[in-house]
């Protein structure tokens, strides 16, 4: 929804860049700086530096120093979004930006909707009427994108436990709402001890969730992209070439990759996490056999496989073994070795699996613009899944996953403070709209509906 | 041919609870209005359950007096028993509700027509609108004649091309066999607006000389009453009241309707009208939920002096001798003779969507729609809409902005806003739930909400006004004496705490603070008050709901703000949906369908998205910074 309160993102790119910037901007966007940033210099204090002076200081998260930095202040009306805007600059890495901006977050700064800066440049009349339709393009562009992200990245477990916990909250209300509404029939006696386990157990929920995002799991920013192949057919080059170093052991000894490697790279703005795999075959080797273990279930966590196969030799057993493996999932084959004679017919792999072909040699760098072409394509019809804001999404979430903790432990406090039904619903469905909000759905008309479904109403 | 013409400022049409307000509304604001009945005899008719308010109806009804409307008066005439339901939650759901006198409330509601001044009665069917150039001039009556009006108030309740089925029995009539109003709907279908078929229900009246009730539980009325009207105490309407009867469907019950389910007409489908789910039959309910073993009936008196009474809880369409047969196997009622049968009602309605927040067709300047009509269900509902598009017929011709409640002030505003923007699917029943913000919406302050309202548009008169302007000081100052007066932990304090079981004080505390605890209330600490003023009763529960709920009406309050926010930013009636390239087809389609009034209403249209909203801000701030 729109508020005209204060936001805050990360506004240099996701690489590993030297320097990092989060922005803030809105009516407390100098008081919110003010609380994760202390000037080294005590006679500094943060609300009465002029407009565009910067200090250079400590960034906290609370008590804890998380970096040093300069602080860059900038005063409404001159500014991008003509609110005051606060720029900290930290240290690049991935790690120390995300740990600022959740500190911003937790300092009362909401994470920015993709395209939300522009807009309130916009709405605040700085951007002149010729940018308007552009500005319209992206963020209608941008909106529709992060949906489908969000929604395909949502799409297993967390979805699931998220629409678990709703569907609690949502028979729980319609309960009191349904004793609220017609009282001679149904009621509540009893009920406030039923519902504070349900809650309890709700918030646990939640915890869990929460930790999950910390682990990273739901932190991390890219298209989880695995490459696999029968030992051999040049995984290890291919990473090689996107990295553009030599980085995973390349040999000719099939079975030299044993471990899993992950790497982040960057192709035409596009983030991918490639895990490289070891060749899958049958082995007898013990620790082979764990790494081909492991490729095989980094396939099923993927967004992308990139199976490598060896154009230099026919297709064999563990080819066969590996498009069993791949068939449903979002896969690009790639033909390596175009640089020797080609034993593998395009038509012949595609009859075993669909997906696009591109005939490439890693070693050579032959044929890379074509995948990355084929990536960028696929990337901006919504193949993939994946856009620049998938971090701030995310952080939204855990955000939304913080309102509704705080939401259901206000309705224990309610429970416990011996306060009347009515007051239960009301934060709970609190908590139910902004669990609805990180899987996209608002609440609308559902309790009406649960209501009529599920108790026997009406005289 | 010679006929009868006449001119008034203000038509209306039909007098049921819609139709009364809106011409009381509209005649007491001095136009010149003229109220149509299909009977003399039916005027402010209950047709169905005999009670006035109930969970958030009653909050309905004291709204509507708090606006300078009648149905609180009337009710609190004609009562025959009164409870506050909820007592024991919190104060947002506390809901008044009464038993009428059916006959006695319509008798009283006829006289108060009939002695107001600027208003004509008259019995007739009014058959056909008068539109010229999408602008409403009048109605035409089927006997001829031709009523000129700058307003027209259409509250025709289920009348239009109303049947009354149960089992493959089918009357061409309005409720309780009175005339269908046959004609209407076509000229209105003429006039480009959409007609829908809703369907509701009524269960059968019992001979109470027949009914066993000892084997029921009786249901009294409170002990102390409180009455509807602002205007009334409790000493003004006290009466001896009149118990109502619960008893019970059982497996027996059940069994017959499982057995005789394929005589109903709802289930052979010759009912085609689409019904509430809030009010099912008996029959839903046995099929709908077959675990239930039992079902609960009120049999509720239809009045002080007479012996029909009514079965909430029972309304079917199942055939008269299974209706017999289901109703005789319970407990109570196994000799029971029925008065009148159980009747699924179908009627033509309209789609709200096509209306204004204030009522008036979007299409047709002048016409008003309220009640049933709009798809509603319920007196009160009606009663509702119905003051609102007297309000606003009269200011239409008085060229006056319309008033319009919105979602943060009142149910009213809540109940217009969701027919007018979320097309209802079914007759609309009003519920607490669907107020977003309950906790500030009770039925407690209906007064301190909308009397500033009522005064202005000019239905609460200066003697009214000026004792509620007494009361809301009253309730203010006293609560900053509260706030402002701190007792220490001496002696007599302390020792009063201990007595009432509550911490006693480690640092001075306000009188407010002491009040907010759970086991105290300002009425409790009268012993550590001695310098209070004496008060009155409605004074004290105010003060009290304020400060012992402060923390949760604060809360409430902000999300209000950010409400009002949406609400404030206007859409112009001329904006071209079409231009704006980047709206989703669903969401474009929606918008150009229900033309909402502010981005608020946008909001709540269902299938427009947060991002539809963000590309209708951008495209309304650029259009208007150009112009």
């Amino acid at each position: 929804m729109f508020k005209e309160d204060t936001i805050c993102a990360i506004a240099t790119g996701m690489g590993n860049a030297g320097v990092g910037i989060i922005r803030i901007s809105g009516d407390n966007a100098i008081s919110i700086a003010e609380k994760v940033f202390i000037p080294i210099n005590e006679k500094i204090s943060v609300n009465n530096m002029k407009s565009y002076t910067a200090a250079y200081g400590n960034i906290y998260d609370g008590n804890n120093i998380i970096d040093e930095g300069i602080l860059l202040l900038m005063r409404s009306p001159h500014t991008y979004t003509r609110e005051d805007v606060c720029e900290l600059q930290c240290h690049g890495g991935m790690v120390v930006m995300k740990k600022v901006l959740e500190s911003v977050i937790k300092a009362g700064a909401r994470a920015a909707e993709p395209g939300e800066f522009t807009k309130r440049a916009f709405l605040n009349g700085r951007i002149d009427l010729s940018q308007a339709e552009s500005v319209m393009d992206i963020i209608s562009a941008k909106n529709e994108f992060a949906a489908k992200s969000s929604l395909k990245q949502l799409k297993g477990e967390l979805r699931d436990v998220i629409n678990e916990m709703r569907d609690d909250i949502l028979y729980n209300v319609a309960f009191i709402e349904s004793a609220l509404d017609d009282p001679e029939h149904y009621s509540l006696d009893g009920y406030p001890q039923k519902l504070r386990i349900i809650v309890d157990n709700t918030v646990n929920n939640v915890d869990n969730l929460l930790t999950t995002f910390d682990n990273g799991r739901m932190l991390s920013e890219g298209i989880k992209t695995v490459i696999v192949g029968k030992p051999n057919a040049g995984k290890s080059s291919l990473l090689n070439m996107f990295l553009g170093e030599e980085r995973a052991i390349v040999t000719d000894i099939a079975g030299t990759t044993r471990d899993v490697l992950e790497e982040v790279v960057n192709i035409n703005g596009i983030m991918l996490n490639i895990v490289d795999t070891a060749g899958i075959r049958e082995t007898s080797d013990v620790v082979e056999k764990i790494g081909v273990d492991k490729a095989l279930d980094s396939v099923d966590n993927s967004d992308l496989v990139l199976y490598v196969v060896d154009g230099s030799v026919p297709l064999d057993d563990n080819d066969e073994r590996i498009i069993s493996r791949i068939i449903g999932k979002n896969v690009i084959i790639i033909l390596n070795k175009s640089d020797l004679e080609t034993k593998v017919d395009k038509m012949l792999i595609n009859s075993y699996i669909t997906g696009e072909v591109v005939e490439l040699s890693a070693i050579t760098g032959d044929g890379r613009d074509r995948l990355y072409d084929l990536l960028n394509t696929m990337f901006f019809e919504g193949r993939l899944s994946y856009n620049d804001q998938l971090y701030i999404t995310n952080a939204r979430h855990k955000k939304e996953l913080i309102f509704a903790k705080e939401s259901l432990l206000k309705v224990i406090e309610s429970i416990d403070m011996g306060m009347e039904e009515d007051f239960f619903s009301i934060d709970l469905m609190d908590a139910y709209e902004h669990l609805g909000l990180i899987i996209g759905e608002t609440a609308r008309d559902d309790l009406a509906d649960k209501i009529f479904s599920e108790f026997c109403m009406g005289k | 041919m010679p006929v009868v013409e006449e001119y008034y400022d203000i038509v209306v049409v039909g007098a049921g609870h819609a139709g009364c307000e809106a011409a009381l509304a509209a005649a007491r604001l001095g136009l010149n209005t003229i109220l149509f009945t299909i009977s003399m005899d039916s005027i402010a008719m209950m047709p169905c359950n005999p009670n006035i308010g109930g969970s958030s109806k009653g909050h309905l009804v004291r709204e509507i007096d708090a606006l300078g409307g009648e149905m609180g008066k009337n009710i609190d005439k004609t009562y025959i028993q009164s409870k506050m339901l909820n007592a024991s939650k919190g104060p947002a759901v506390h809901s008044l509700r009464a038993q009428a006198d059916k006959g006695n409330y319509s008798r009283n509601m006829k006289y108060t027509l009939e002695n107001t001044d600027n208003l004509t009665l008259r019995q007739a069917e009014v058959s056909e609108l008068i539109v010229n150039n999408n602008e409403v001039c009048g109605v035409k009556t089927f006997s001829g004649g031709t009523y000129y009006s700058k307003a027209v108030v259409l509250c025709t309740g289920t009348y239009l091309k109303a049947r009354c089925i149960y089992g493959d029995v089918v009357n061409h009539t309005g409720p309780n066999g009175l005339m269908a109003a046959n004609h209407l709907s076509d000229s209105m279908k003429a006039s480009g607006i959409t007609i829908r078929r809703f369907k509701t229900g009524t269960p059968a009246r019992l001979d109470k000389k027949t009914i066993d009730f000892s084997q029921m539980e009786e249901q009294k009325g409170d002990e102390h009453v409180v009455p509807f009207s602002f205007t009334n105490t409790e000493d003004d309407i006290k009466r001896d009241q009149i118990s109502c009867w619960l008893c019970y469907t059982n497996e027996e019950t059940h069994n017959i309707i499982r057995e005789n389910i394929d005589r109903s007409p709802l289930f052979s489908g010759v009912i085609e009208g689409t019904g509430p789910r809030y009010c099912p039959s008996i029959e839903d309910k046995v099929m709908k939920f077959p675990d239930k073993n039992r079902h609960q009936i009120f049999i509720e008196p239809e009045g002080e002096f007479t012996n029909e009474m009514y079965m909430g809880g029972m309304s079917s369409s199942l055939p008269e001798d299974v209706q017999y047969k289901m109703i005789r196997s319970m407990k109570g009622l196994e000799n029971v003779r029925i008065i009148r049968n159980a009747y699924a009602i179908e009627y033509d309605c309209i789609n709200a969507i096509e209306l204004k927040p204030s009522l008036e067709f979007k299409n047709i300047s002048g016409l008003f729609g309220a009640g049933q009509l709009n798809g509603s269900s319920g007196y009160e509902e009606a009663a509702a809409q119905g003051i609102m598009a007297g309000i606003n017929a009269a200011r239409k011709v008085m060229q006056l902005e319309p008033v319009v409640l919105d979602r943060s002030q009142a149910y009213i505003g809540v109940l217009i806003d969701d027919l007018v923007t979320k097309e209802t699917q079914e007759p609309y029943r009003m519920m607490t739930s669907r107020a977003e913000y309950r906790l500030l919406l009770r039925q407690d302050n209906a007064d301190l909400r909308l009397t500033d309202i009522g005064h202005e548009i000019g239905l609460i008169d200066d003697v009214r006004y000026d004792k509620f302007c007494l009361k809301r000081k009253q309730i203010f100052d006293e609560i900053h004496r509260l706030n402002n007066t701190q007792v220490g932990g001496n002696r007599k304090i302390q020792g009063f705490l201990e007595d009432n079981n509550s911490t006693t004080l480690k640092t001075a505390a306000t009188l407010a603070e002491l009040i907010r605890r759970p086991e105290l209330s300002y009425e409790l600490i009268e012993p550590i008050d001695t310098e209070r003023p004496v008060l009155p009763a409605d004074v004290i529960n105010q003060i009290n709901i304020s400060i012992k709920y402060q923390g949760y009406i604060e809360r409430q309050n902000i999300q209000v703000e950010q409400f009002k926010k949406l609400e404030k930013k206007q859409i112009p009636a001329d904006i071209n949906y079409e231009d704006i390239s980047n709206l989703r087809k669903e969401a474009r389609q929606k918008l150009m369908l229900i033309r909402p009034i502010n981005i608020g209403q946008a909001s709540r249209i269902s299938g427009v998205s947060p991002a539809d909203i963000s590309v209708l801000l951008v495209y309304l701030k650029m259009k208007y910074n150009k112009q």
